[in-house]
């Protein structure tokens, strides 16, 4: 006689709603897990009537997609939530923004209308700011790596150590100067699979690019979206309030 | 002049290149945020461990409210730094600080350092190190931090009275706002103070602290020794300390029930879950257990106060789970009806609620299953402590072989699959075959457990380590088992069970080694002379000494024989030795309140098999505690209940 799941009423989800986050200043030192869990505890204090899966170990029904790493800052970052009940995204953005620590911020929540959030996540507009290097010296580093042929890295994944080219995901960049924190380079990158990391981009810059060892650069992510053919990033969410501007019964 | 801004940037620039950055950038929520320049006393309150072991820690978030609850007193937590950032900050000049406004530490007025356990000494160094204060209290001026050690370990802070001004024994949180209203006062007297290079002043601060009695300032006594080694006496060397200093007794915990405002980390930590104390201080007389002799007499929270502190804290924290904390949870007095009702509050919530220490009893199931009724099940564990009967009875852990098959056989007949058993090796009189009775007695856990769940699909994990003897118990005068025995006897208990063909796959085994405990054992009860072997380990590289990856037991021992090269003593003196009732032990000066005559009679007590009775139901058996602190037992039944709270409307649904 095994124990079965509680008996738990399982309570179907009414609604999905789209939250794009930001993570700044010192929560960019935040990982994916540390986020997690900070959401969940913020969607519980915000009294937002989540879903819940089935089984033992109930856990709240939060789609999570694309996540900046942990050291990296970002203004555009996105999650879905299921709900039981239909919340209103205005309520909710301000509510959950008030329920997560200051850096962790909600930037915008619609209620999603259309299937594949993380297909619209195509790519990734970076600005990485390095330290101690003017913007000539950081754009000839930059047109090295543009020229390279192949930027090979090395990460250590789970299987062990394997090399990834970067150079494939790169769509394009600019640089400019960053005053007292150096120069900045905002680069527009492909989010392929494995991910390419802002980090890696700055070993490129040096390796191949020949910038010299330094302090620690800061990434943070701009905007994360669909990639137009003239390289721009769009908005994700777009299609989502597209539909939502039409009547109701439009939608599936 | 005190460099007190914050080194945030500093710090920021090397984050990037450390292990889990986010532990060192504060910003918990529900963290206070008080004027650094508003207030008149600043403390810093360490934590002497990683941030991952110290954040949770109740002493910590409950002094840090308290004192910013008061007006003018300012508190910040620290805890240590793993060795990546150590190396970090050493290479840059980054001094140690704290989390919640990234000050240095030597910009506070006081750097309060909480020991739950003496293996976090030699992180205090690093902290005081790396903050630029003098190791030696004796080097300190005017311009230093007081350093104030409390927690359980300043039951006999001997060992570190050279690294530290002062001690508290016993509860914190009236004694933290008494120590402030005396640096507040010197303070206004003393205007300069904090900024010159002397130690005039800092030695009338102490002296000042001295002479309320309330605190321990071990510079102020002098020890004197034996040619034996063992000391012959202590002694005051000035007329403004008192001969003895006593613990704190926190009476009415519901008029203290902090932490009001849990503190949740963004980093992952030990405990993920908000803690409440339902009661403190134990007298179920368990021989080997320091926390329940230093924390008499029981002061139980009551039903009400506690439903309000639950309710608070998981709207303020969206915690899953609420963990019942005290040394025996099940023993609050009206725990089936706290039970219930919180059961019956959060029914639906997903709020789990969790008792981490009961007893041995079939009552515990039936409490485990209404505690786990609108949450997860984890295992079940118990703590028999000694493997045989007569063992228990040395230890005056009252449980039959008969109550732990009867419990267990309910907890697995309830559907729990999994109980895990807590034992200790090396209790006194123990010889092979009380700890191989461990392996029958998991053996018969299993047979009954199958036969109850009817099915074979059921485990129980033994999980075991070195007893280590503990002053103010009844066993500090017994010679600690040495860690070559206590790892024979737990080889001989692992083969026994793996390979019992019938059991042994149900059961699992894990067990500490020896070594760690002889350093334990050797830091606490050391006196001050084992302080210059903690300086020497910690030269040595000796850091979170609680952690097997980096704990060396060679570098203390090496340390031991460099430290004590002159001394008649070593490290087998201080460990595997027993003590005779007239030698002054090195806390005999401090007053736990438990007489030592009746500690010593149950000591006798112990080798002969006699059992004492708890005084929440029997008479009072005259440890001493509450006759000579003036406190008393503190418990219900309230009769109260909680009622079912009132919907809160939602401000996310849609109208």
């Amino acid at each position: 006689m095994a124990r079965r799941p509680p008996d738990r009423e399982v309570v179907p989800a009414v609604q999905r709603l789209r939250i794009r986050y930001a993570k700044r200043g010192p929560l960019r030192f935040s990982s994916h897990r540390d986020f997690q869990r900070a959401l969940e505890r913020a969607l519980r204090r915000a009294r937002v009537p989540m879903a819940y899966s089935a089984g033992f170990s109930p856990h709240p029904k939060v789609s999570y997609a694309n996540a900046a790493p942990t050291g990296a800052a970002s203004e555009a970052e996105y999650v879905e939530i299921a709900v039981v009940r239909r919340c209103d995204p205005d309520a909710l953005r301000a509510e959950l923004d008030a329920a997560l620590p200051p850096g962790l911020d909600v930037v915008d929540v619609v209620e999603a209308r259309t299937s594949d959030l993380v297909g619209q996540l195509q790519a990734s507009r970076w600005r990485i700011e390095v330290p101690g290097v003017d913007a000539d010296r950081l754009e000839q580093a930059w047109a090295a790596v543009w020229a390279a042929e192949a930027l090979p890295v090395q990460r250590l994944m789970k299987q062990g150590p394997r090399t990834l080219d970067l150079r494939p995901a790169l769509v394009g960049g600019v640089v400019a100067d960053a005053g007292a924190l150096g120069a900045a380079l905002e680069v527009t990158v492909r989010n392929v699979t494995p991910t390419v990391r802002p980090d890696e981009l700055v070993v490129a810059l040096r390796e191949v690019g020949g910038l010299p060892p330094g302090d620690p650069a800061r990434a943070t992510r701009l905007a994360q979206g669909p990639l137009a053919e003239d390289g721009t990033v769009g908005d994700p969410l777009a299609p989502d309030r597209a539909a939502a501007a039409r009547p109701l019964a439009s939608s599936s | 002049m005190r460099a007190t801004d914050s080194v945030f940037d500093q710090l920021e620039a090397v984050l990037p290149l450390v292990s889990k950055p986010v532990q060192y950038i504060g910003g918990e929520l529900n963290a206070a945020r008080k004027d650094w320049d508003g207030a008149r006393v600043r403390w810093a309150l360490m934590y002497p461990d990683a941030y991952e072991v110290g954040l949770p820690n109740q002493g910590v978030q409950i002094l840090t409210e308290v004192l910013n609850e008061a007006d003018g007193v300012l508190a910040q937590r620290s805890y240590a730094v793993w060795p990546d950032l150590e190396r970090l900050m050493r290479e840059r000049g980054i001094p140690a600080f704290t989390v919640d406004g990234h000050r240095p530490l030597g910009a506070f007025d006081l750097l309060g350092i909480s020991f739950s356990t003496e293996l976090g000494y030699t992180n205090m160094l690093t902290s005081l190190d790396l903050a630029g204060i003098p190791l030696l209290a004796a080097e300190r001026t005017d311009a230093h931090p007081l350093v104030v050690m409390g927690g359980h370990a300043a039951f006999n802070p001997e060992p570190v009275a050279d690294f530290v001004d002062v001690v508290v024994l016993g509860d914190g949180e009236e004694a933290v706002l008494g120590i402030s209203a005396v640096v507040d006062a010197f303070k206004a007297e003393h205007p300069g103070f904090g900024t010159s290079a002397g130690d005039d002043l800092r030695r009338a601060l102490l002296e000042r602290l001295a002479g309320t009695g309330a605190v321990y300032v071990p510079a102020f006594y002098d020890v004197e020794y034996l040619p034996d080694g063992r000391i012959g006496r202590v002694l005051p060397n000035t007329s403004a300390a008192p001969w003895r200093v006593a613990k704190h007794t926190l009476m009415d915990l519901d008029a203290w029930p902090y932490p009001k405002r849990p503190l949740v980390p963004l980093a992952e930590t030990v405990h993920e879950r908000m803690s409440v104390e339902i009661f403190r201080g134990c007298t179920r007389g368990c021989r080997f257990c320091q926390a329940g002799m230093i924390t008499r007499p029981v002061r139980e929270r009551s039903t009400a106060t506690l439903g309000e502190m639950i309710e608070q804290g998981l709207r303020q924290t969206g915690f899953e789970e609420v963990g019942m904390l005290s040394l025996s949870s099940a023993d609050h007095s009206e725990i089936a009806e706290l039970a219930k009702g919180l059961a019956d509050r959060y029914e639906g919530e997903q709020v789990a609620l969790s008792l981490p220490s009961t007893r041995v009893d079939a009552f515990n199931i039936d409490l485990a299953n209404e505690l786990s009724r609108n949450g997860r099940r984890s295992g079940l564990t118990f703590a028999p402590e000694g493997g045989s009967e007569r063992m228990r009875q040395v230890i005056n852990k009252m449980v039959t072989e008969e109550d732990l098959i009867r419990t267990v056989t309910a907890a697995y007949g309830a559907g729990w699959r999994q109980v895990k058993l807590y034992f200790m090796c090396g209790l006194p009189t123990e010889t092979d075959e009380d700890v191989l009775q461990i392996a029958d007695l998991a053996r018969n856990v299993i047979r009954a457990g199958r036969e109850a769940a009817g099915t074979r699909d059921i485990r129980c994990t033994v999980s075991i380590g070195g007893f280590v003897p503990k002053p103010h118990t009844p066993f500090q005068w017994a010679a600690q088992l040495d860690h070559e025995t206590t790892d024979a006897r737990l080889h001989a208990l692992r083969d026994a069970i793996r390979g019992d063909r019938e059991v042994g796959r149900a059961i699992g085994f894990r067990y500490h080694d020896g070594r760690p405990g002889i350093v334990e054992g050797l830091l606490s009860r050391g006196d001050r002379r084992v302080g210059r072997i903690i300086l020497e380990a910690w030269r040595d590289g000796a850091r979170f000494d609680g952690w097997s990856e980096h704990f060396s037991f060679e570098r203390w021992m090496a340390a031991g024989e460099r430290a004590l090269a002159d001394e008649p003593v070593d490290i087998a003196w201080y460990t595997t030795r027993e003590r005779e009732q007239n030698e002054v032990l090195p806390w005999d000066h401090l007053d736990s309140g438990l007489d030592r005559d009746w500690l010593w009679q149950d000591w006798q007590d112990a080798l002969a098999g006699g059992e004492v009775e708890d005084c929440r139901w029997t008479p009072c058996f005259d440890c001493g505690v509450c006759d000579h602190l003036g406190t008393q037992i503190q418990v219900g039944p309230t009769e109260a209940v909680l009622l079912p709270l009132p919907p809160v409307p939602s401000r996310v649904e849609a109208p």
